[in-house]
């Protein structure tokens, strides 16, 4: 397949001309302590972190909680909590002007039971913050056509989920997302949602994705630093295997040992 | 005269610049953002920026989060 060599060319996560050379971006919430989350975040790799921006609380001296993120760390503000295109772009406004950051993940809200996207609203957002020069990343649901109407908006990459939101269910959907590696082989695509364990993220980046987002997975382990190194592998291990190019799957066996010199 | 403050109301004296807003809520200027009547007010020009009453202005700034 030529579309899948053409994605083997670089080994560098790259967004809007950005190179990241882990494929993981991990979210920075759930965490039971700050120490926590950063040993979590420094054994997984990530070089991403995604941060949820909120009214400032007037009743006390507020702390910084972006003090508590290593400082290497690039930082994906993001516009969860927001229920129209118009709260969202409101809040990546914000977060521009407080991080001086054009990078926001795109995120409006269809329903609070599911969380699912909404995808009208999201695709409206969409192309205003690309208009206004924001590197926009959104979330939606694992849509081919969605998809393209997003990429068509000019977001820099786009975000399927895999299932719910802290469902922990993994991929739902893979061959939506096989069917969008195939029509969209120069999309940047990054699964985001869903994952439960390193076999879901693993399946992802096997399936094609560019990368895997995920925050629920690793903070709500028993041990996140644990979970955070077995992502890491589970992205590696993936993308390798995406590269290499599995077998095809066979319904019958199929011998490995020669069939000759057998002894009788 | 009142501001709404977070969707708080809030009395302050008037003349009251954004600037000193920040400064009367004891709030750190550094990672934070202003919107006034939904309009983001960039760092330069809350010193240039006068409330008037009924006003409303949201300060935020960034918390743990992965998504929604």
């Amino acid at each position: 397949m030529s579309t899948v060599k053409e994605k083997v060319s670089s080994e560098s996560l790259i967004i809007a001309g950005r190179v990241f050379n882990s494929r993981l971006i991990i979210g920075t919430g759930k965490y039971r302590s700050y120490e926590e989350m950063r040993a979590a975040h420094a054994a997984s790799g990530a070089e991403m972190v995604t941060v949820a921006v909120r009214r400032v609380p007037l009743d006390r001296s507020s702390e910084s909680f972006l003090d508590h993120l290593d400082p290497a760390l690039q930082i994906l503000p993001n516009t969860a909590g927001c229920y129209s295109a118009e709260d969202a772009v409101r809040t990546a406004r914000l977060a521009r002007e407080a991080l001086q950051t054009d990078l926001v993940k795109l995120e409006v809200i269809g329903d609070q039971t599911t969380l699912f996207p909404d995808n009208e609203q999201t695709l409206e957002a969409a192309r205003i913050l690309v208009k206004e020069g924001f590197v926009v990343l959104p979330y939606f649901n694992d849509d081919l056509i969605m998809a393209k109407k997003l990429m068509d908006a000019g977001c820099a990459g786009i975000m399927p989920l895999a299932a719910p939101i802290g469902s922990g269910l993994g991929v739902q959907n893979p061959a939506n997302l096989r069917i969008m590696r195939e029509q969209l082989p120069d999309a940047t695509i990054i699964v985001d949602a869903g994952v439960g364990t390193a076999s879901d993220a693993a399946i992802a980046m096997e399936l094609g994705a560019d990368g895997v987002l995920m925050n629920t997975a690793i903070a709500e382990a028993v041990d996140p630093s644990k979970m955070g190194a077995a992502m890491k592998l589970a992205i590696q291990a993936g993308r390798l295997a995406y590269q290499a190019g599995r077998m095809p799957k066979r319904l019958y066996a199929s011998a490995s040992s020669p069939l000759q010199g057998v002894i009788k | 005269m009142r501001v709404y403050v977070n969707g708080e109301a809030r009395e302050f004296s008037s003349p009251l610049s954004l600037a000193q807003l920040i400064t009367e809520l004891d709030l750190p200027p550094a990672r934070i953002a202003v919107e006034l009547n939904r309009a983001v007010v960039r760092r330069n020009d809350w010193n240039a920026t006068e409330l008037g009453d009924d006003d409303r202005v949201e300060i935020v700034h960034f918390v743990g989060g992965g998504r929604s």
